[in-house]
């Protein structure tokens, strides 16, 4: 790899948790990343200037409040309003497994729920890369089916 | 490609902008031809700075405080942009950048078109500041962000890297920080041009601005000003702020500045050179010497 993928970790909504966010923003870190966290309570408009100023590459959204339904599809609905439609977004957290279809459906390219192995995240980053059209705005049909 | 975004960023589009500084972070993008495009960065004169260096030691508050002045020169009309550095890690390459966190202006409706907030990883560079930021600084100069801040990594007392890149440097300190005595001590503080005593909220603060203002008095010439503040508190912030507006340059440290300008540079062709893997692997291996090294090294500059 020639250049770190800039990869934005971010909080929306007014969930106070932030342990997921911060073990998966060290394992990114770890693998030879440059992570951007934003910091808890932020929202959608919020997170997708932070994506835009700081070139990112992926964004990862962390929710554990239950209000994943709402809040990631409108993060994915700005980022293609903005035209930032190569940007790969993947989520985490406590999301139930029925929840998850609408959410890759938004263009949504994974979603890691409990347990997930950090490994796992990282073999998420290299796969997305080498299929095309992964971007949240992007038409490519793929999606990662996570373990947990 | 290139073409594409440089042309959309002189027109104003914030992403293509970034996307520009990523080119140039990569090496993907020559400074030169950058410019050629989006026109050339305004002439800086003596009195009035375009590039400020804020540092100090981990944790004293620099993100804190540089997030109430970004508010108040926003306020003001002033279009500014920030470059915030974190560490790099030597092992992996990877990076937390966390200044964003601190930083809540940049959520402000209001203000956040005057404000632009990059971070920035140390990448392979030695010291606080890569030398990549100087040709950052240039573009956004060039696309009229008219004040460019360069937050520095958390600094030692004898890293003073910053002073090659930034036209006036703000050292940022805090109170417990140590006796008299470390105020006394040679490095950073001799470059300041402006001492900010943040957390003044906390007992000592006082004392301590007092200890710094006092060692400055015993050098000879101007003595740069040094004031207290509390980002917590926001007292003192809006005061600090118009101060660093119409700072001068303490002018104390010309060839020190120099000195570092020389250095940042050398590295920098170090570690540009396409050779330096190669090298790093002799050298690993131990089939090549330092000197021979630094000599075909050296070669590559000549070409």
């Amino acid at each position: 790899m020639s250049e770190p993928w800039r990869i934005v970790v971010a909080k929306p909504g007014l969930d106070g948790h932030d342990r997921g966010a911060k073990v998966v923003a060290r394992a990114l870190r770890d693998a030879g990343n440059e992570v951007i966290y934003t910091g808890l309570r932020r929202s959608a408009q919020q997170i997708v200037d932070t994506v835009r100023d700081e070139d990112a590459r992926f964004l990862g959204l962390s929710s554990l409040s239950g209000a994943h339904q709402h809040l990631f599809p409108k993060v994915c609905e700005l980022l293609k309003q903005q035209g930032l439609n190569d940007v790969i977004v993947f989520g985490g957290g406590i999301i139930p497994v029925d929840d998850r279809e609408p959410l890759y459906a938004c263009g949504i390219r994974a979603i890691f729920g409990p347990g997930t192995p950090t490994s796992e995240i990282l073999e998420f980053i290299d796969q997305a890369t080498q299929h095309e059209n992964t971007g949240v705005g992007q038409d490519s049909d793929w999606y990662w089916t996570s373990s947990a | 490609m290139t073409g594409d975004f440089l042309a959309q960023a002189k027109s104003g589009d914030r992403r293509s902008l970034a996307r520009t500084l990523s080119a140039l972070e990569n090496g993907n993008l020559d400074i030169q031809h950058a410019l050629s495009v989006l026109g050339p960065v305004p002439p800086s004169s003596q009195e009035d700075w375009q590039t400020l260096a804020i540092t100090g030691a981990p944790g004293v508050g620099k993100s804190c405080l540089l997030d109430g002045l970004l508010r108040s020169w926003a306020q003001e009309n002033i279009r500014v942009a920030v470059l915030a550095v974190d560490p790099s890690s030597p092992r992996t390459g990877g990076a937390l950048l966390g200044d964003r966190v601190r930083m809540t202006v940049v959520d402000d409706v209001n203000l956040n078109g005057l404000i632009y907030l990059r971070s920035v990883a140390t990448r392979k560079a030695s010291g606080s500041v890569p030398v990549i930021v100087e040709d950052m600084t240039k573009v956004l100069l060039a696309l009229g962000w008219q004040k460019v801040i360069i937050e520095t990594v958390g600094a030692g007392q004898s890293e003073v890297r910053c002073a090659a890149l930034a036209d006036r440097i703000v050292v940022v300190e805090g109170p417990a920080r140590g006796d008299g005595i470390q105020a006394e001590k040679a490095g950073l503080l001799e470059l300041a041009d402006a001492v900010l005593v943040n957390k003044s909220d906390l007992p000592g603060a006082e004392l301590h601005a007092d200890e710094i203002r006092e060692s400055f008095e015993l050098g000879i010439g101007s003595t740069p000003p040094v004031h207290l503040t509390s980002a917590l508190q926001s007292t003192g912030v809006q005061e600090a702020a118009a101060m660093l507006l119409t700072l001068s340059s303490s002018g104390r440290s010309k060839r020190a500045r120099w000195r570092e300008r020389l250095l940042a540079h050398h590295e920098r062709k170090i570690l540009e050179s396409p050779k330096l893997d190669e090298i790093l692997e002799k050298l690993a291996k131990g089939s090549i010497l330092l000197d021979e090294a630094l000599q075909s090294i050296g070669g590559y500059q000549d070409e």
